[in-house]
C-alpha cells in the first residue's frame, strides 16, 4: 500500500500572505523523501498542504494540484477527512491522547470513527501496528497503561503506530525527532529505513545528517527575506543535494555557510 | 591531597544574621507588652490578639532592619502582611461556620428534623414545646427535596446549554463577530443581579402559563439563568486548554471534527467541566432571591417540580427568621432556621468534595 504524489504549481496562502510559492515535486511510491531549509520557509506549512492539513488554521488556502496516484486532492467534493486518512502524519511533539491507554492510542484511528473490530482483530492491529514502530517489545506487558507515561521516544513510535493502524498510503512526517535525544532518534530513522518498503515518506527536518542517512531525495527550500514566500530552491537524489547541489544557496546551507 | 579543613564555630556566612529564637522571644514580649497596654484601656481578648500580632510583627521587622539589615526586613514584612492579609480573610470564615455550627447542630439533631416537613406545625406547637419543654418539632424534609429538585432541574438546563455555546465558541466559531457578541452577553448575564433572573422566569411563565405560575420548574429556570454563564465561563476555559495538537492528531487519523470533539476534546476537558458544573451547582443552590418569586412558600411535601409551590433551603431559612411560625415564640423557629444554614453549608461542602473527588475521577491518567 504506497502511493505517490504529484505536486503541480502549488501555492500556499494564509489570508492573503502568500507562504509557500510555485512548488512542483513528484514524491516517489516506497521512497523517504526529506524536506530540508531553515526556518519559516515553509517546508511544514507544505507538507501540512499534502494532507490538507494545513486547513485547521483558519484562512489558509491552496491554488495548485496535489495528485495522489492521479486523484487530485484539492479537486472538488473531496472530503478532507478521506483524505487524511489516506495520508497520515506524524508531529513534531508527541501527541498520545492522554485519556486513552496504549492499546487505545494505536486503535484510536479505528475507535474514534466507531468501526466496529473484532477483539482478535483489534488485537492483532494493535500487535502489528506497534511491532511496525519497534515498540512491540517495549510496551506489550502494559498495553493497558497509558499512554502518556512513556518516554518521549516511545510516545513519538507510539504515534507512529497509530499513523500506521489504520494502514494509511503515505505518512507525514513533521520533525519527528526534534524533541528526542540521538537514541531515540536513531530508533526512529532506523524505523523509517524499515516503514520505506511499504509506504511512502515524507520527512520535515531541521538535521542535515538525518536527511543525508535516511531520504533517498532531498527538496531543498530557501526564503528570500522575511514577508517573502517560500520557495523550492532545489530537489535531486539526496547524494547529489549533499555532494554535488546546483544551487549556490543549497551548497551554503548544506555546508553550513548559510546567511 | 590537602587536609580537610575543620568548619569553623561561628560561621563567617550567617554574620550578621538573628539567632533562631529571635521571633519566640520578641512574640513573647509583644504578648506580654500588648497585655500591659491592653489592661490600661480595659481588656479585651480580641483586642489584645490583634494588638500583640501587631506589635509581633513591628518588633520582628525592626529587630530584622537593625541587625540583619533592609532586605531581610522587607522580607519580614512583606512576611507579615501576606500572613495578617490571610488571617483577615479566613476570620469572617472561622467566625460564620462557628456561629452557625453553634447555632445549628441543637436543630440538626432534634429529632425528625431532616425527615419531616412543616405540615401541621402551627404557632400552637411552637408554643406548646416552649411552655412544656419538649422538642421542637418540623423539620426540613420538604425545603431539602425542593433545594435538590429545584438544583437538579437547573442544572439538566443549563449544562446542555452552556456546555454546547462553550464547544461553538471555541471549537467552531474562530473568533467570529457572532462568538464575540455570545462572549459579552454571557459577560454580562454572569453580572445579573439574581432577583432580576427570578423575575425574568417569573414574567415569562406568568405570560406562558397565567399570571401568578409559581412552580419549581420556574425557580429552576430562574436559577439556570445564573447557572449557564457560569457553565459557559468554565467550559470555554476547560475546552480552550486541550492543546491543539490532539485535535490535529485526531484530524491526521481521519477522524471528523464532530467525533474528534467528542470522543478526544471533551474527555481530555471533562474533569475540569465537571468540576466547573458542580461549583455552579454550589453556586446557585444558596440563591434566595429568585426563588421567593418564583417558587413560593410551601410547608408541605411537594416532589413534583411541574405544579405547587415549592419550598427550598434558603426560602425555608428566610421565612422562620422573617416571619416565625409562633409570633410569640420565635425561638423554635429561629432554631430551625439555623439548623437549616448548617444543612445548607454541609450541601455545599459536599459538592464542594464532589467536585474535587470528580475532578481526579475524570483526569487524565498518569504513571507507567
Amino acid at each position: 500500500m504506497s502511493k505517490r504524489i504529484d505536486v503541480s504549481d502549488l501555492n500556499v496562502y494564509y489570508g492573503d500572505f502568500l507562504a509557500v510559492e510555485d512548488v512542483s515535486m513528484t514524491l516517489d511510491a516506497k521512497s523517504v523523501t526529506a524536506f530540508i531549509g531553515p526556518s519559516g520557509c515553509g517546508k511544514s506549512t507544505f507538507l501540512r498542504t499534502l494532507n490538507r492539513m494545513h486547513e485547521v488554521i483558519p484562512g489558509a488556502r491552496v491554488e495548485g494540484k496535489v495528485l495522489l496516484d492521479g486523484d487530485n486532492l484539492y479537486a472538488d467534493g473531496v472530503d478532507p477527512v478521506t483524505v487524511r486518512s489516506q495520508i497520515g502524519m506524524v508531529f513534531q511533539r508527541p501527541n498520545p491522547f492522554p485519556t486513552m491507554s496504549i492499546r487505545d492510542n494505536v486503535l484510536a484511528g479505528v475507535k474514534l470513527n466507531s468501526r466496529r473490530m473484532a477483539k482478535s482483530d483489534a488485537d492483532e492491529l494493535v500487535e502489528t501496528s506497534l511491532r511496525s514502530a519497534n515498540l512491540w517489545n517495549e510496551v506489550k506487558d502494559r498495553l493497558g497503561k497509558p499512554g502518556s507515561g512513556l518516554s518521549g521516544g516511545q510516545q513519538q513510535r507510539l504515534c507512529i503506530a497509530r499513523a500506521i493502524a489504520v494502514s494509511p498510503d503515505v505518512i507525514l512526517m513533521d520533525e519527528p525527532c526534534s524533541a528526542l535525544d540521538p537514541i531515540s532518534t536513531l530508533a526512529i530513522e532506523d524505523l523509517i529505513n524499515e516503514l520505506k518498503d511499504e509506504y511512502t515518506v515524507v520527512i520535515v527536518t531541521h538535521n542535515m545528517q538525518q536527511a543525508a542517512r535516511v531520504s533517498d531525495k532531498t527538496a531543498f527550500f530557501n526564503i528570500a527575506g522575511t514577508g517573502k514566500p517560500g520557495r523550492l530552491i532545489e530537489f535531486a537524489e539526496t547524494a547529489t543535494i549533499f555532494n554535488n547541489p546546483g544551487q549556490k544557496s543549497t551548497e551554503d546551507y548544506v555546508s553550513g555557510r548559510f546567511g | 591531597m590537602a587536609a580537610l579543613m575543620t568548619e569553623r564555630k561561628r560561621s563567617a556566612l550567617t554574620r550578621g544574621r538573628l539567632p533562631r529564637y529571635t521571633p519566640y522571644v520578641v512574640a513573647g514580649s509583644a504578648i506580654v507588652v500588648a497585655a500591659a497596654l491592653m489592661s490600661l484601656i480595659g481588656f479585651n481578648v480580641f483586642g489584645w490578639a490583634v494588638l500583640s500580632a501587631v506589635l509581633f510583627a513591628a518588633g520582628n521587622v525592626a529587630c530584622s532592619a537593625l541587625v540583619e539589615g533592609r532586605r531581610k526586613a522587607m522580607d519580614k514584612l512583606a512576611t507579615s502582611v501576606v500572613a495578617g492579609a490571610f488571617l483577615v480573610a479566613l476570620l469572617p470564615l472561622v467566625s460564620v461556620i462557628w456561629t452557625v455550627l453553634v447555632n445549628g447542630i441543637p436543630g440538626l439533631l432534634a429529632p425528625g428534623f431532616l425527615g419531616t416537613s412543616m405540615k401541621g406545625v402551627t404557632g400552637t406547637v411552637d408554643n406548646a414545646s416552649v411552655t412544656n419543654h419538649t422538642p421542637v418539632l418540623g423539620g426540613v424534609y420538604h425545603a431539602m427535596l425542593g433545594s435538590v429538585l429545584i438544583t437538579l432541574w437547573a442544572t439538566l438546563i443549563s449544562v446542555p446549554v452552556g456546555l454546547l455555546t462553550s464547544i461553538y465558541l471555541v471549537e467552531y466559531s474562530a473568533d467570529n463577530k457572532f462568538s464575540k457578541v455570545i462572549t459579552f452577553l454571557v459577560d454580562v448575564m454572569t453580572g445579573i443581579p439574581s432577583i432580576v433572573a427570578g423575575l425574568f422566569a417569573a414574567a415569562f411563565f406568568g405570560l406562558v402559563m397565567g399570571p401568578g405560575t409559581k412552580t419549581g420548574f420556574v425557580a429552576a429556570v430562574a436559577l439556570s439563568v445564573l447557572m449557564i454563564p457560569v457553565v459557559v465561563r468554565s467550559s470555554e476555559e476547560m475546552l480552550k486548554i486541550v492543546p491543539n495538537e490532539l485535535r490535529e492528531a485526531a484530524y491526521a487519523l481521519g477522524v471528523r471534527k464532530w467525533r474528534t470533539i467528542l470522543k478526544v476534546v471533551i474527555p481530555t476537558a471533562i474533569s475540569g467541566i465537571a468540576s466547573g458544573v458542580t461549583l455552579a451547582i454550589a453556586r446557585v443552590i444558596g440563591e434566595t432571591a429568585p426563588l421567593l418569586v418564583t417558587a413560593g412558600f410551601a410547608t408541605q411535601i411537594n416532589s413534583n417540580v411541574f405544579a405547587g409551590w415549592m419550598a427550598s433551603l434558603p426560602t425555608f431559612i428566610y421565612t422562620q427568621i422573617m416571619t416565625p411560625t409562633s409570633p410569640s415564640n420565635p425561638d423554635p423557629s429561629a432554631q430551625r432556621a439555623w439548623a437549616a444554614a448548617l444543612l445548607l453549608i454541609l450541601l455545599v461542602m459536599l459538592l464542594n468534595l464532589g467536585a474535587r473527588l470528580v475532578a481526579s475521577l475524570f483526569a487524565p491518567k498518569t504513571g507507567r
